[in-house]
């Protein structure tokens, strides 16, 4: 009974901070491409004359997208439709539940593992998902009944089966150093150190790896520079014929995986919830040691892997913001001819020197 | 891989240092200002429009307006060279006699319709009287209507209240 009641409490916490970093993102993008731009951004949207830099704009997003018309073309199959969103949403959101975003807490003699559930196979479980997730595009795509929105699902197909095979390729490297597919466990294998002092982090084992995998997952999120899907300027995308919250999914969709990016990141490359030098006890660092309250520790570990996240979404909006979209054949070349030549180089390096 | 298939690795990583730059220079003027701090630099180029105005150029063509002898009459003479030159024939002018013999006539009406004119300035270049000018400094003058967008000799003059322009003359002179 309180195994049930602590994983269902973990699943809000997870949902919880989801949803307002999802929040803080829409304003973020606002905000931040601003900033980049020399500009100052939304900051109209008020509550009794509060503006507060703008942070009220996602509320008046989503107050206009609920009240707008729930429009359905005429010869789209209703059932599809309809489904296609909710779909896209649920499977970028299922992703969260194998993210470990901090070591056990002890609590009034409960032991709590700071993950939804500790899946040996974690790692396939988040592919898996974000696989099955391109079915709402191509669906939406398909059962719109539109020559555009068609085009974007397939274009979208096409693009996560040319990306995952990189970002599949590119995470077997890390695999084969960890021996393991669990997430919590990589991440714990993640707070060794070399020489004794510098964290043995993802990306100093497997830094090409490490670019290769922000690529392929920019590619996967299907945001600017690699937004062919939805390529607003040519085809609009599989989304053309929606309207109201059910667009707002599909919008919705692509900050929740630009987060799930940003955490699987964070945990495969950047150590997840570990602090440099911060154990269960305190810190260690040489000789010094200074104790801390295991459930500081639990917290700060916590605040990490948040600040890491916020960090990585901070990376990708930039990268959002600055790139212009690639060409079609562009993308192809770049998955195909480059990306997946360098992730099977690397997957061959790492494999030789494991082995010697 | 042909020529025009390569993705330009170096410039994008030059770009993303650029953006980034601007975003941490930005950001960091911002939060100087919000204690009060180096409040005479500017964490962007733009202007927050209705609370904030740009500096107007002194050339700036803005709405017209009718300039005023020292009595407060029209400056103008109603010799009708503005309304013949303006190249979008949205001048209307009725003349009439001048009270004072040494003024041959004046306006009784002048108005223009502004939805028509296209701010050539030409009115004002042509003017023997320097009696019209376009340095009023006024931008805001959409209206909800073709009507109101006529502007009478009141408003012209800068006086309060203005009359309603005569439509019969505007379709004579169309
Ligand atoms: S500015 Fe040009 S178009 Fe406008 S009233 Fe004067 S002459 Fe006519
Ligand atoms: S050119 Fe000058 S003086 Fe002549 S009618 Fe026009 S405003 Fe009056």
């Amino acid at each position: 009974m309180t195994e049930i009641v602590i994983t269902m409490g973990k699943i809000a916490f997870v949902l919880f901070c989801v949803f307002n970093l999802l929040y803080v993102l829409l304003w973020l993008e606002r905000k931040q491409s601003a900033v980049m731009q020399d500009r100052i951004g939304a900051n109209r949207a008020d509550i009794f004359g509060l503006r507060a830099w703008g942070l009220f704009h996602p509320i008046a997003d989503a107050i206009k997208m609920i009240c707008k018309e729930d429009f359905m073309p005429a010869a789209a199959d209703k059932f599809v439709y309809t489904a296609a969103p909710f779909l896209a949403v649920f499977f970028s959101l299922v992703g969260f539940a194998v993210i470990p975003f901090g070591d056990t807490l002890t609590l009034g003699g409960h032991t709590i593992h700071l993950q939804i559930a500790d899946l040996n196979v974690g790692l396939l479980y988040v592919f898996a998902m974000l696989s099955l997730g391109v079915y709402g595009f191509i669906l939406a795509g398909w059962a719109s009944n539109n020559n555009f929105a068609f085009l974007g699902g397939m274009r979208a197909g096409s693009q996560m089966i040319s990306y995952e095979i990189t970002m599949g390729a590119t995470v077997m490297g890390l695999v084969i150093l960890f021996q393991t597919l669990s997430l919590n466990q990589m991440v714990q294998a993640q707070g060794e150190y070399f020489f004794g002092f510098i964290p043995k982090w993802g990306v100093l084992l497997q830094p090409l790896g490490f670019l290769l995998f922000l690529i392929a997952g920019i590619a996967e999120t299907k945001r600017i520079p690699f937004d062919l899907p939805e390529g607003e300027s040519e085809i609009i995308g599989y989304f053309v014929e929606y309207s109201g919250m059910k667009f707002g999914m599909f919008m919705m969709t692509d900050f929740i995986e630009t987060i799930l990016l940003s955490a699987m990141l964070t945990t495969l490359f950047f150590g997840g919830w570990q602090i440099p030098y911060l154990h269960a006890d305190g810190f260690h660092l040489g000789g010094l040691r200074l104790a801390i309250n295991p459930v500081l520790v639990s917290f700060l570990q916590v605040a990490a892997f948040g600040l890491k996240v916020f960090c990585f979404c901070w990376l990708l909006l930039l990268i959002r913001w600055t790139l212009p979209r690639f060409r079609y054949d562009q993308l192809m070349a770049l998955g195909w001819k480059f990306m997946l030549p360098l992730s099977l180089l690397n997957l061959a390096i790492t494999g030789l020197v494991v082995l010697l | 891989m042909r020529r025009n298939h390569q993705i330009p690795l170096g410039a994008i990583v030059k770009g993303l240092a650029l953006t980034a730059g601007h975003f941490f220079r930005n950001m960091r003027i911002h939060v100087a200002h919000l204690f009060g701090r180096r409040l005479q630099e500017k964490g962007m180029v733009t202007f927050q429009y209705p609370e904030e105005r740009r500096p107007f150029s002194p050339r700036l063509r803005t709405r017209h307006r009718l300039t005023m002898r020292a009595d407060g009459s029209p400056r103008c003479v109603a010799c009708m060279m503005c309304e013949t030159i303006c190249p979008a024939n949205c001048i209307y002018i009725t003349a009439g006699e001048h009270p004072d013999p040494h003024i041959e006539k004046q306006p009784l009406k002048f108005d223009i319709d502004l939805g028509v004119c296209v701010f050539c300035g030409f009115c004002v270049e042509v003017c023997p009287e320097d009696a019209i000018r376009m340095d009023t400094g006024i931008l805001e003058f959409a209206a909800y209507s073709r009507q109101e967008m006529i502007l009478t000799m009141d408003k012209l003059l800068m006086k309060e209240g203005a009359q309603e322009p005569d439509r019969a003359l505007m379709k004579e002179n169309a």
